[in-house]
């Protein structure tokens, strides 16, 4: 039995010291870095992937990679940039800001919260160790489709249980995001009073308990496939490799909404901060994330259209995916009433979330175009859709978590990072990743196909500003590791409301966060003063 | 909200530092090499085994600090709600694992075996791929796989063993509703015993099971790989047999914390947790037993 002089509350307001305070962490600050630092070291080693992929095809021919290892470093790539860069930045910047947004003293279920990250290194260190066995990584994409996917060597068992790995880490992450979220409230926060990224994480934490059980589900078949005898995927026994495509877009539409609503919700504070205005529409801002979250469970087929389905079925998918774009459109259109007639400044954030704005909007309307079946029969598979998902996930969801660092980052460290550096790796990714990415479209809609290492002449040129793109893009990306270490080390003492529009609870904290954010909890003054501000 | 529920203390309890999370994903880690490493026969199940003893002690470790610091009284209602809407939420992915397979069994009895069978615009495959395959379920498919050279297999009829299994798990839903209220009556010794009761139903259901799983592997030409059919039926009702398993060790845990004299009638959060849980296999269990024995 535990004695309570030893389990006592947490009474030593001082962080724990040395490398225990990391590998045992309970607090949702040091886990929330945690995961941050986790997620820019995976940025970086996908990162260094994908400039494989851009190396390789700056010209015609093989230059430096067999196609095996090409199709590895596509896949691979891939999973390292959605579960190990993208979903864990975002689950940091929840760790970090949520408790602090609706003024708890913790994340609700601390322990799990530190087992939730833990699993991460375990899963990506599984998932790279196949660069390094017999076979290769998996090179069948990181859509695992069968029957490609089962051909895989052995790899293909690391691949799943990495898989199951990330899953089951994501589903505790969300359990925690949606328990802190109802159950930690202050006293006075109701939930149409929490800031906007508090609710663009709660509705992706429900995605994420609903669909990545589907993804293992979906995966644990083809290792049944693969090593059992079942015949989930195989023809000739009942089943169909369709149906696995089915299982798994159940769960992948869904997923690129996990990766973008959290980017809503970080736009959303921080233009009505710089414009020094209220959100415009706040509570439309709150249906339409639902409507979209609602919406993607019903549009996973728009990713199949070509192995065929019935014409109801396609007309469906079409439609219901169009759909998507006025919920969407309503957030655009509240992001810019919310800057019509503000006094609107250009602080690093602002400028993030502006590119944001633009350029993911490009990335809404390719969507739309590839939602149109007849269109989509000619885009599937070319570099049309690269174009599209990396317009929306990387000035999508990438600058929204930059500018989301960017905009805490004096909130966290106590320290003021370097406009000016911070706007030049705001300029150099912006022009960076527009040459990477826009050439992308012309190569796409002229026919080059995605996934491959060679390709016919005629796209030489695009192909090559598309990788002159690719490395000023990715070589930008140090400079802001740069602007960070330079910041937290020697940066100019920040103060407690170091942008003047800034609202919230999380505002109402002293610079830098006191290591146990709100304890005691907020005085209903206080919560009424962070959460009049805001309207 | 937070402080006026709050009776045993006054503060939500925000844990000091713990092993137990990294050694969770460490052992987890080692279970999941092992399965790789033996499924790629690289080498032998004792990695997989080691992994097993640290999820074990990992269990016991971690739920045994969490049962101490609640018997010492530390956590608020607060505390207690959070606990609840975890093991809520958690259920609820669960629901959605089972659904997946679900989905999967659906999907090919509606869709996949039809078309295999040359439905509609997929005529194409009755004239020229299978000819000699007429769509119909049970099915293990137009090459009829499976462990016999005729290909034939037989299913397990509803109205027999699994209808009596529906009623020993339907039974102990019973029997833990009457444990529950007799705790929340005070009234220890009918707790005990029909706590006992409902696991030794749960295990009774297992032993039924194992019955069934051998009878079909060595009689009835039914196994995991009996086309569509053997794998939908062995995937489904395995893992849903691996979570009566576990709730049932759940079970066992919690009549062990009532033997000694744990949860008050007015506090028994991993009581009503491990209620929940049984419930919520029971219901997987009617499903499987309308769509994969029945109809």
């Amino acid at each position: 039995m535990a004695n309570t002089s030893t389990v006592d509350h947490h009474d030593d307001h001082h962080a724990p010291t040395g490398l225990k305070r990391w590998l045992y962490a309970t607090n949702h600050k040091d886990i929330g870095t945690l995961y941050l630092i986790f997620a820019c070291t995976m940025f970086f080693l996908g990162g260094a992937m994908a400039l494989v992929i851009r190396a390789e095809l700056f010209q015609p021919g093989l230059q430096f990679v067999d196609p095996q290892f090409f199709n590895s470093m596509t896949t691979m790539h891939a999973l390292l940039m959605i579960f190990g860069a993208v979903m864990p930045a975002w689950t940091g910047l929840a760790n970090w800001m949520i408790p602090m947004q609706v003024g708890a003293p913790d994340m609700a279920l601390p322990r799990l919260n530190n087992f939730s990250f833990w699993l991460l290194p375990f899963a990506f260190t599984l998932l790279l160790l196949t660069l390094f066995i017999p076979g290769g990584a998996p090179a069948g994409g990181w859509t695992l489709y069968p029957p490609l996917s089962l051909q895989a060597g052995d790899s293909f068992p690391l691949t799943i249980f990495a898989i199951h790995l990330m899953g089951i880490s994501s589903i505790l992450g969300a359990i925690n995001v949606v328990v802190t979220i109802m159950n930690m409230r202050a006293p006075g926060m109701g939930l149409l009073n929490m800031p906007l990224f508090c609710w663009t994480w709660l509705i992706t934490a429900y995605l994420l308990i609903a669909v990545m059980p589907v993804l293992a589900g979906a995966v644990t078949m083809l290792l049944t496939d693969h090593f059992f005898g079942t015949a989930f995927f195989t023809a000739a026994g009942g089943g169909d490799p369709v149906m696995f495509q089915h299982i798994f877009w159940f769960f992948g539409h869904p997923e690129v909404y996990i990766l973008i609503l959290p980017a809503f919700g970080v736009v959303s504070e921080i233009i009505p901060t710089f414009s020094r205005k209220p959100l415009f529409g706040y509570e439309s801002m709150v249906y339409a994330s639902a409507s979209i979250a609602f919406l993607s469970f019903i549009v996973w087929a728009h990713h199949m259209f070509t192995v065929g389905m019935p014409l109801a079925g396609q007309l469906f998918f079409m439609l219901s995916t169009m759909l998507i774009a006025v919920p969407t459109g309503v957030k655009v259109f509240n992001w810019c009433a919310t800057m019509w007639k503000g006094s609107i400044s250009f602080e690093t954030p602002m400028l993030f979330a502006l590119a944001f704005l633009f350029l993911f909007t490009i990335g809404g309307f390719s969507g739309l175009m590839l939602a149109i079946v007849p269109a989509d029969f000619q885009y599937h598979d070319s570099y049309f859709v690269v174009a599209h998902f990396h317009y929306v996930l990387v000035p999508g969801a990438v600058f929204a978590i930059m500018a989301g660092v960017y905009y805490w980052l004096p909130k966290w460290s106590g320290r003021m990072y370097s406009e000016k550096l911070g706007k030049l790796h705001f300029w150099l990714s912006t022009i960076g990743v527009n040459i990477l990415f826009f050439p992308q479209h012309f190569l796409g809609l002229a026919g080059m196909p995605r996934r491959i290492p060679d390709y016919s002449t005629q796209f030489a040129d695009w192909n090559m500003v598309s990788s002159i793109g690719a490395f000023v893009f990715g070589f930008s990306q140090l400079l802001f590791v740069y602007v960070i270490w330079q910041a937290v080390r020697s940066g100019e003492k920040a103060p407690a409301r170091p942008w003047e529009g800034a609202t919230g609870l999380d505002w109402e904290l002293p610079t830098p966060a006191p290591y146990h954010s709100w304890d005691p909890p907020p005085t209903r003054e206080v919560v009424a003063k962070g959460v009049a501000q805001q309207h | 909200m937070a402080n006026a529920h709050a009776d045993h203390a006054d503060k939500y309890y925000v844990p000091h530092e713990s092993a137990w999370p990294l050694f969770g994903s460490a052992s987890l880690f080692v279970v999941m090499i092992g399965l790789c490493g033996w499924l790629n026969e690289w080498y032998g199940p004792t990695v997989f085994a080691i992994g097993l003893l640290m999820v074990v002690a990992l269990f016991v470790g971690w739920f045994g600090v969490v049962i101490g610091e609640n018997q010492a009284g530390i956590y608020n209602m607060q505390v207690d709600r959070s606990f609840r809407m975890g093991m809520l939420w958690f259920i609820f992915s669960e629901v959605m694992f089972f659904a997946a397979f679900f989905g999967a069994l659906f999907y090919a009895r509606q869709l996949s075996v039809p078309w295999a069978g040359g439905e509609g615009v997929k005529i194409f495959n009755n004239l020229l791929l299978w000819p000699e395959y007429t769509a119909a379920w049970p099915t293990n498919g137009p090459a009829a796989l499976g462990p016999r050279d005729d290909g034939s297999f037989e299913t397990i009829p509803a109205f027999g063993l699994p209808a009596i299994n529906t009623a020993i798990l339907l039974l102990s839903g019973v029997t833990i509703t009457i444990a529950h209220h007799a705790l929340k009556e005070g009234n220890r010794r009918v707790l005990n015993i029909f706590l006992a009761a409902t696991f030794l139903l749960g295990f009774l259901f297992l032993g039924l099971q194992a019955e069934e799983y051998i009878h079909a592997y060595t009689e009835l030409g039914l196994t995991l790989s009996t086309g569509i059919y053997g794998s939908t039926f062995f995937m489904l009702t395995g893992f849903h047999g691996m979570h009566v398993t576990l709730g049932a060790i759940m079970l066992v845990v919690i009549w062990l914390r009532t033997m000694n004299g744990h949860f008050t009638p007015q506090r028994h959060f991993a009581f009503e947790a491990v209620a929940w849980y049984w419930h919520f296999v029971d219901v997987v269990w009617l499903g499987l037993f309308v769509f994969v024995y029945w109809v």
